[in-house]
């Protein structure tokens, strides 16, 4: 029974943190109807700027976070200004072709600088280890990011139902020239939205450093586990990629526990079964657009 | 298609003959060595580090053997076989090398190796670590180690020292496997058990729920054999998890407490105890010369592939040096067989049945020396031979 609920922490914790990571290329890819491959390389840039912050500088890691995330945005809107905009309204080729160009190109430049060997950041001795709560071992850092991801995402939803920018968007999404006509300043509210994205997938990258490993190659190897989340959890709102993340966290760390056999197939098995039953995802919306 | 492909091949098969007959009769005032490393990709580490070794050892030895210039031209791979097989295709066919070198991983030796043997140039694998590499060319000369030598050591040194249920997790992948076995081999051969098995996926993003796993079956100790760089990830979640409390050891062959991470993972790794042939640690002379030479050099200590690099280097100059600088590749090889000399990891020789490296293998536990984390050796088993060969 113990087993169990530890598995089920660690998959929560696996879930919130691939939702944090991917939640990012939820917005730009179901809301702005953009394809950015290069989601994970601002991923990996949050998570080197917190381990430069953290190891060289000495900074405490909670300080680092935040950090991370406004690092991440702050590439993001530069970035967005510069070259996305051009894109938005390309053929998704023409995007998918860019920002795979764009991923390529930063694991070079993070190679060159920082090295190609895998980087820790220093936790202070407080999120290190395991307590027994009723005999379930819980991690205290996967319980930090449980709390982390949490918090953010109720407040994403928060903003996204109930503020006037959370209206903003979604009409901007709906229509951008009703929209526009409308006196809503669309080019505005997408690059914010897109810096917001970039920045969670930062804090996400920070986040997972000491869980996935960080590395140059981290856009590329962990591109797939953005997708699957995205296309499983439909992208057309963050409900959607929330379950899916968590749903995929579970079915991950159960199937490698109780399968170590299986366990690698058993995250794509369920994508392939859910993408049968439900084409456009879980939540997905076949009619707009 | 199918006959043009025939011609092709055939037409590089000639090529490769032809330029074998010419290359001896060139009576040139330079040695070339076609160097193949990965310099980028996920095995960056071990390029660079074999890159360095070779250039400090040229530094320090000087660039001319047996009145001959040494000239390194280096290639990189980023450790695909594809790529290998056209780096040592334009070595050996454009630039006309007198040694192959590098190789790694094992897939990049093995695309190399039939291109040695027809050109008969020697191919001196200086990382790549399965048992099977030399004997797919007789100019295959290796001057790393095998996964055999150091796995079934641990699995000798575990019995005797009362561990006797180990859980074993590896990547799943050739060396991953090898190691798996040798280990299994020596262990229950021995009394122990095997109480469970994982092999776990190359690209792994997270240990937990595997390592969770181990923790329930209770072992005595964990064996373990990630590829080099996952190393510090797996001792981290380890730790994290609690496994170093509840009393279960990490033991396995010494590529997952690698020197060139070591000192990044943490107190974590604090007595592990590993199999290998080199730690920074090793308390010859020579050695710490070595040491400080490399640190001074680039400012990170080596790991066991810079010394691979060293090693390969320095059998190269003696062959040379053997032959009088005759760069005919048989001789080179017959020049290398038998070859013994002191490396910074201690007495090593090279087989002169299987051209496999013959060395030292230490068993070591993690400690602080200064503040920093080291491989402290403790126990030494002098002089094992590869025992992993297929037998004949």
């Amino acid at each position: 029974m113990t087993a169990i609920l530890t598995n089920l922490f660690d998959g929560v914790a696996y879930g919130m943190l691939l939702f944090v990571l991917a939640c990012g290329l939820a917005v730009t890819l179901g809301l702005m109807n953009f394809v950015n491959l290069a989601h994970g390389a601002f991923a990996m840039a949050g998570g080197y700027v917190c381990m430069v912050l953290v190891n060289r500088m000495g900074w405490p890691f909670f300080a680092a976070l935040p950090l991370a995330f406004v690092s991440s945005a702050a590439i993001g809107i530069v970035l967005e200004r510069t070259l996305y905009r051009h894109l938005y309204t390309r053929s998704h080729l023409d995007q998918v072709l860019f920002t795979i160009g764009l991923t390529f190109m930063s694991v070079a430049a993070v190679d060159y600088i920082q090295g190609s060997s895998r980087v820790f950041i220093n936790l202070p001795a407080a999120l290190q280890g395991q307590f027994d709560l009723f005999g379930v071992g819980i991690g205290r850092y996967r319980l930090m990011i449980i709390v982390i991801c949490g918090l953010l995402t109720i407040a994403l939803q928060m903003v996204l139902a109930k503020t006037r920018f959370g209206s903003r968007l979604r009409a901007a999404v709906d229509d951008p020239r009703a929209a526009s006509g409308l006196g809503i300043n669309v080019p505005q509210v997408f690059a914010f939205t897109f810096a917001f994205g970039c920045g969670l997938a930062g804090l996400g990258g920070a986040l997972s450093a000491e869980i996935l490993g960080l590395d140059p190659y981290f856009p590329l190897k962990f591109m797939i586990y953005f997708l699957i989340v995205v296309t499983v959890g439909g992208s057309s709102s963050i409900t959607g990629p929330f379950l899916a993340s968590l749903l995929l966290g579970i079915g991950d760390v159960a199937g490698k526990y109780y399968v170590p056999k299986m366990g690698p197939f058993v995250i794509y098995t369920m994508m392939i079964v859910i993408l049968i039953w439900r084409p456009n995802g879980l939540f997905g919306r076949t009619a707009a657009r | 298609m199918f006959e043009r492909k025939i011609f092709s091949r055939t037409a590089v098969a000639a090529a490769i003959a032809s330029l074998a007959a010419i290359a001896p009769a060139k009576a040139e005032d330079s040695v070339k060595i076609g160097l193949i490393l990965p310099m980028t990709g996920g095995q960056a580490s071990t390029g660079k580090q074999i890159e360095n070794a070779i250039k400090l050892y040229m530094q320090q030895k000087g660039d001319t053997v047996a009145g001959k210039k040494i000239e390194i031209i280096l290639k990189d791979d980023a450790a695909i076989p594809d790529k290998t097989k056209t780096a040592a295709q334009e070595l050996i066919v454009n630039d006309k090398v007198n040694f192959i070198a590098g190789f790694g991983v094992t897939p990049a030796a093995l695309a190399a190796a039939p291109l040695a043997t027809q050109a008969k140039i020697p191919e001196i694998v200086m990382a790549a670590g399965t048992s099977i590499i030399t004997e797919r060319s007789p100019y295959i000369v290796r001057t790393s180690f095998t996964l055999a030598q150091s796995s079934t050591i641990i699995g000798d040194w575990a019995v005797k020292n009362g561990i006797k249920k180990v859980a074993t997790l590896t990547s799943d992948y050739a060396p991953g496997n090898d190691a798996l076995n040798f280990f299994k081999q020596n262990f229950t051969a021995g009394g122990g058990e095997v109480v469970e098995e994982v092999k776990v996926p190359l690209q792994n993003p997270d240990f937990a729920p595997f390592l969770q796993r181990m923790k329930d079956a209770k072992p005595d100790a964990i064996f373990v054999f990630v590829p080099a760089g996952q190393g510090g990830n797996f001792m981290k979640q380890y730790a994290e998890r609690g496994l170093d409390k509840a009393g279960i050891k990490v033991i396995g062959p010494g590529d997952v407490t690698d020197d060139d991470l070591l000192n990044n993972m943490g107190d974590a790794v604090l007595g592990t105890v590993t199999a290998h042939l080199y730690s920074a640690a090793h308390p010859s002379q020579m050695n710490k010369d070595f040491v400080a030479a490399y640190k001074k050099a680039y400012g990170n200590r080596p790991g066991f592939m810079a010394v691979g690099g060293y090693d390969g280097i320095h059998l190269i100059y003696e062959a040379l040096k053997k032959t009088g600088g005759d760069t005919d590749g048989t001789k080179l090889v017959e020049a290398m067989k038998g070859q013994k000399w002191e490396s910074p990891r201690g007495p090593i020789s090279i087989d002169p049945e299987t051209r496999d490296i013959v060395q030292n293998i230490y068993i070591r536990k993690v400690e602080k020396v200064d503040g920093e984390l080291y491989n402290v050796e403790f126990a030494t088993f002098e002089a094992v031979k590869d025992l992993g060969k297929t037998k004949k």
